[in-house]
């Protein structure tokens, strides 16, 4: 079922720019949300599977970013060389970090992830020399992948695109596999697990470190597709967006995640129309979403469609389809 | 029924394509990314009002080459990312003939490799001087730079003989890089900086920062920012009894400032566009009457002017001139009637644009103005 | 330099006191019903602009003020009733988003109303700096510290010693034994919206003076008003305040003894070792969990 849904997600994308070439819509939106999906299946990791808050991740895909930046900008460093220096940055502060905050509970844990996504972003905009402070560093030379120079809109599609679809096949492997299934024990009762012989901290560390890994690769394509980078795209603002995206999807799936982050770039882009309004048709929408489908969009959505499929196709009533077994 | 219905609905959405498809002569797309909304909305909103205004009069005379001028708009809430992706949508989706805007230096700096590679004409109304140095081809500004801000507080501070002073900025674009010049430019004016404190934005009370300045021998004290803060640090100063000249930047020359401030902005210098004190030019002085009209106009529909909503005036008024000479939308030809601009009076001052200088602005263009009796008066 | 630092410290209670209050909001609400209400700083932005509003409209000062606090305290409970009542069953973590669409709603919902420019609130008792041993203090300062110290004592005898106070901390300790025991689980719930609501409406009605308001202020108060009450130990009113005084001093600390671009990294770092030290906050009780 799992593979079915990734193929068929899989094919759509691909197919969305034969179909709308030279579409604003495909290259320049679809770009911005396969990042937002990337980050969001990374956060759903730590929030759905390891049940712990982020507020901070903003601050994960910033040190890929400006890694990038940083480092090809004012030492010439090559691309991609750069981009896994962003990893290992990220993954080093997460696995430093992981165990202090990974100790905290609920709402301390969102305050200490939230605080270290604080000190990163005045960090970023006060040392001006390094960073080039709020007005961020531009200039990015375009990445350069095996000789192939990304350097328009049309291709980063298909590399963001590629990127996006390894991150899920890997985010729903690591979901099936032993560390997953460690995870979602933890998540479950964390005592419980502990005395099941499960490593609970070293779980934790793992998945924080490996979302971490996800938002810092995310930030250094993101480098390089925008040529600059500035503190606002890593604010306190971004995280509390991407934690949206990950519960409006439906926490705990990795396609929710994405669904989520497909809906809410979409959401934005498409309330541009509305202006002053726009504030104030985003805040309802949230709320309308959250309240009427407290699952997330991605179950609201299956079942709406598993409902209309029983609907069309098999001319079951309402009533039929609640007294036959739905999942 | 339900064929019946579809039906219609399918008759309406023909009809409404058809409607668009017959149109007049194709209008002058005029695309802009302003800060309506976020931290620096009090620049964005009134330089929006100000495009929509000028082009709704020229449209009412005819338009220009007898085609009418149509404004697609994009709040950028002051995020530079945002403003990168509205401007591709502008040059990709909307097809606009040119581009007015960037309020913010961050969102111009950010559009700039954008622009460049899509070869269409950018007007910018901010106020980094990296925007126009170095000069790229398809890129001009028509708001006074940072830079010239500096030298004219630097200018004023010589002429009353001051040299050592203390400065307080916040954490947004504007001010850091309106710091960086200040830094710059100091030992040219032989200035010393005793103190450099900063604040955030959305900061409620500076008087640590100016503590720690008072416990220096500063002689004068410079803040460069914009938005409320400016106006709590210069409550702050007044609360903790420092008696020293306070210079602001041209972010504040709004009437804005001077009602949050209130009693605290007396004697407050700052370099202003002339628009702030039209009224007290000699009548001679040519920017007068374009200043008058431009203030009338607005003040009519909007409440006070401001010198923002100037900038959205100049870069509109030169880009309707540059269209009218190049007779067309052939965005080369509009590109190189722009270069050409001389002697054009705006709201800024008098524009002299040339290969090398995209703003075509000097440092006459500001005059240094002192807040007295809660109102601007040019500082002889 | 000991003057100085009483200048700082003398600056960092007046900030943490509004800091405080905003952080007894978030605690009354998290304690009916373990849900961080994300539109906490929203509340003190619409009391001090309706009363702005209010005020332009030519009512007197002090009738615009109570005016103000109703009218958001009104906000509060149609917040709760209209989106957080409807989802009663959902997870913590979902009521949380609800609470952040709210808060994107009302700022939406201000920038409409009254536009986008800063606005002041008269002071109460005028501008003329006090001083107080080498410090200067503006005399709303006093207004803000007295209005604080009022609000924490009349909420701490509220919760201790009424029996709808009690009632409402029941609700936090366990809900379902509350509601046995025949306390009105939904009514405490709109009654710690609205409270919360009316507390922080006082709060930034008080330091609209200093601070001015705009359609966006809540935001900053809303990080601040939250960490307060989490460094006080979330659940503990009390700690809540505790939390913002210390917050608004280290600031102002930092700010002055070490660095003042860097402060609110400052700030946060102690928030970060507070937490390691102490995980459940200051003052917070610590978590027992059912295995």
């Amino acid at each position: 079922m799992r593979l079915a849904g990734f193929l068929v997600f899989a094919a759509v994308v691909l197919l969305l720019p034969v179909l709308f070439p030279n579409n604003y819509f495909v290259t320049v939106v679809g770009v911005a949300a396969g990042l937002h999906v990337i980050l969001a299946v990374g956060l759903n990791l730590l929030m759905g599977y390891a049940g712990q808050i982020s507020l901070g991740h903003a601050a994960f895909f910033g040190m890929g970013g400006y890694a990038s930046a940083i480092l090809t900008t004012h030492f010439d460093w090559p691309g991609w060389l750069a981009l896994l220096a962003g990893l290992l940055v990220a993954g080093t502060i997460a696995w430093l970090l992981a165990r202090p905050i990974l100790r905290l509970r609920g709402h301390y844990l969102a305050m200490a992830t939230l605080g270290f996504g604080i000190i990163i972003h005045v960090i970023l905009v006060q040392a001006t020399e390094w960073t080039g402070g709020p007005d961020g560093l531009g200039s990015i030379p375009p990445l350069n992948l095996l000789g192939w120079t990304i350097d328009n809109d049309a291709q980063w599609y298909w590399v963001i695109a590629a990127a996006m679809l390894l991150v899920i096949w890997l985010s729903l492997n690591i979901v099936d596999s032993r560390i997953g299934r460690a995870l979602r024990a933890v998540r479950g009762s964390e005592l419980a697990a502990q005395m099941m012989g499960i490593d609970t901290a070293h779980a934790k560390t793992q998945v924080f470190v490996v979302s971490a890994l996800f938002a810092a690769f995310a930030g250094s394509l993101f480098a390089h597709q925008q040529a600059f980078v500035s503190p606002d795209s890593f604010s306190l603002m971004v995280s509390v967006e991407l934690v949206t995206m990950v519960v409006l999807g439906g926490i705990a799936s990795t396609f929710g995640a994405a669904c989520g982050a497909i809906a809410l770039t979409l959401l934005h882009e498409g309330l541009v129309v509305f202006e002053d309004y726009e504030m104030i048709i985003h805040g309802g929408l949230l709320m309308a979403v959250m309240i009427f489908l407290p699952q997330g969009l991605f179950v609201g959505l299956t079942q709406g469609i598993q409902r209309s499929w029983s609907w069309i196709v098999l001319g079951r009533g309402a009533k039929a389809q609640r007294n036959s077994a739905v999942s | 029924m339900l064929i019946q219905r579809l039906l219609r609905i399918f008759i309406a959405i023909m009809l409404l394509v058809g409607v668009n498809g017959v149109s007049a002569a194709e209008p002058i797309k005029v695309g802009t990314f302003l800060t309506v909304t976020g931290p620096a909305s009090f620049l964005g909103d009134p330089e929006l009002k100000t495009l929509q205004m000028v082009i709704e009069d020229l449209n009412a005379k005819g338009g220009l080459n007898g085609r009418k001028i149509e404004l697609v708009h994009y709040d950028t809430g002051g995020n530079a990312r945002e403003a990168l992706n509205f401007v591709k949508r502008l040059i990709q989706k909307d097809q606009v003939d040119l581009i007015v805007g960037g309020t913010t230096s961050g969102d111009s700096l950010a559009v700039i490799p954008e622009v460049e590679k899509a070869r269409i004409p950018l007007i910018s109304l901010a106020g980094a001087v990296e925007i126009i140095e170095p000069v790229r081809k398809w890129v001009f500004k028509v708001a006074h730079t940072d830079r010239m801000a500096a030298a004219k507080i630097f200018e004023d501070l010589r002429k009353r003989g001051l040299n050592k002073v203390a400065l307080i900025t916040g954490d947004g674009g504007f001010d850091k890089s309106g710091r960086a010049q200040i830094l710059k430019l100091a030992p040219e004016y032989g200035m010393t900086l005793v103190a450099d404190e900063s604040y955030g934005n959305k900061d409620t009370d500076m008087t640590t920062q100016l503590t720690k300045i008072r416990a220096t021998d500063a002689q004068a004290i410079i803040n460069f920012g914009f938005g409320q803060a400016p106006a709590i640090v210069t409550k702050n100063i007044k609360q903790l009894g420092i008696d020293l000249p306070v210079y602001q930047s041209h972010g504040v020359a709004s009437k804005t400032f001077i009602d949050l401030a209130g009693e605290a902005a007396e004697g407050v210098r700052l370099p202003a566009a002339a628009l702030v004190v039209a009224e007290q030019l000699p009548d001679t002085d040519p920017q007068k009457p374009v200043l008058l009209a431009y203030k009338k106009e607005y003040e009519a529909k909007h409440g006070p002017v401001s010198t923002f909503g100037g900038h959205a005036y100049d870069g509109i008024m030169i880009a309707a001139e540059a269209i009218k000479r190049a007779g067309g939308t052939d965005k080369a030809k509009m590109r190189d009637e722009i270069e050409k601009i001389s002697g054009f009076i705006g709201t800024a001052g008098v524009f002299n644009m040339t290969p090398e200088d995209h703003m075509g602005l000097n440092l006459d263009a500001f005059k240094m103005v002192e807040i007295r009796d809660g109102a601007w008066k040019i500082v002889e | 330099m000991l003057e100085q630092i009483f200048q700082f410290l003398v600056t960092g209670i007046t900030v943490g006191s509004i800091y405080a209050l905003v952080g007894l909001g978030f605690a009354l609400i998290y304690n009916a019903s373990d849900v961080v209400n994300f539109a906490q700083g929203e509340f003190v932005m619409l009391g001090a602009m309706t009363a702005i509003a209010l005020l332009g409209a030519g009512l007197p000062l002090a009738l615009a003020a109570i005016a103000a606090t109703l009218l958001t305290a009104l906000t509060g409970l149609l917040l709760e009733r209209c989106a957080i009542e409807p989802a009663r069953g959902a997870s913590v973590v979902t009521t949380i988003i609800i609470t952040i669409g709210a808060a994107i709603f009302l700022r939406g919902a201000a920038s409409l109303l009254w536009g986008k420019n800063s606005l002041p609130l008269p002071a109460f008792s005028g501008n003329e700096p006090i001083n107080l041993g080498g410090a200067t203090l503006l005399p709303q300062s006093l207004w803000v510290l007295g209005g604080t110290v009022l609000l924490v004592g009349l909420t701490r005898a509220f919760l201790n010693r009424t029996l709808l106070g009690k009632a409402l901390l029941a609700c936090s300790f366990n809900p379902a034994a509350a509601q046995l025991v025949g306390i009105n689980v939904k009514v405490m719930l709109r009654l710690a919206y609205g409270l919360s609501a009316g507390l922080g409406a006082i709060a930034g009605i008080l330091a609209a003076p200093i601070t001015f308001s705009s359609y966006e202020a809540g935001i900053m108060l809303g990080l601040k008003g939250f960490s307060a009450a989490i460094v006080g130990g979330i659940g503990n009113p009390m700690g809540a305040v505790a939390g913002g005084l210390l917050l608004g001093v280290l600031e102002a600390l930092g700010a002055g003894l070490i660095s003042s671009g860097y402060k609110d990294a400052i700030a946060f770092v102690f928030v970060l070792m507070v937490l390691f030290f102490e995980p459940t906050g200051l003052f917070g009780h610590k978590i027992a969990e059912r295995v």
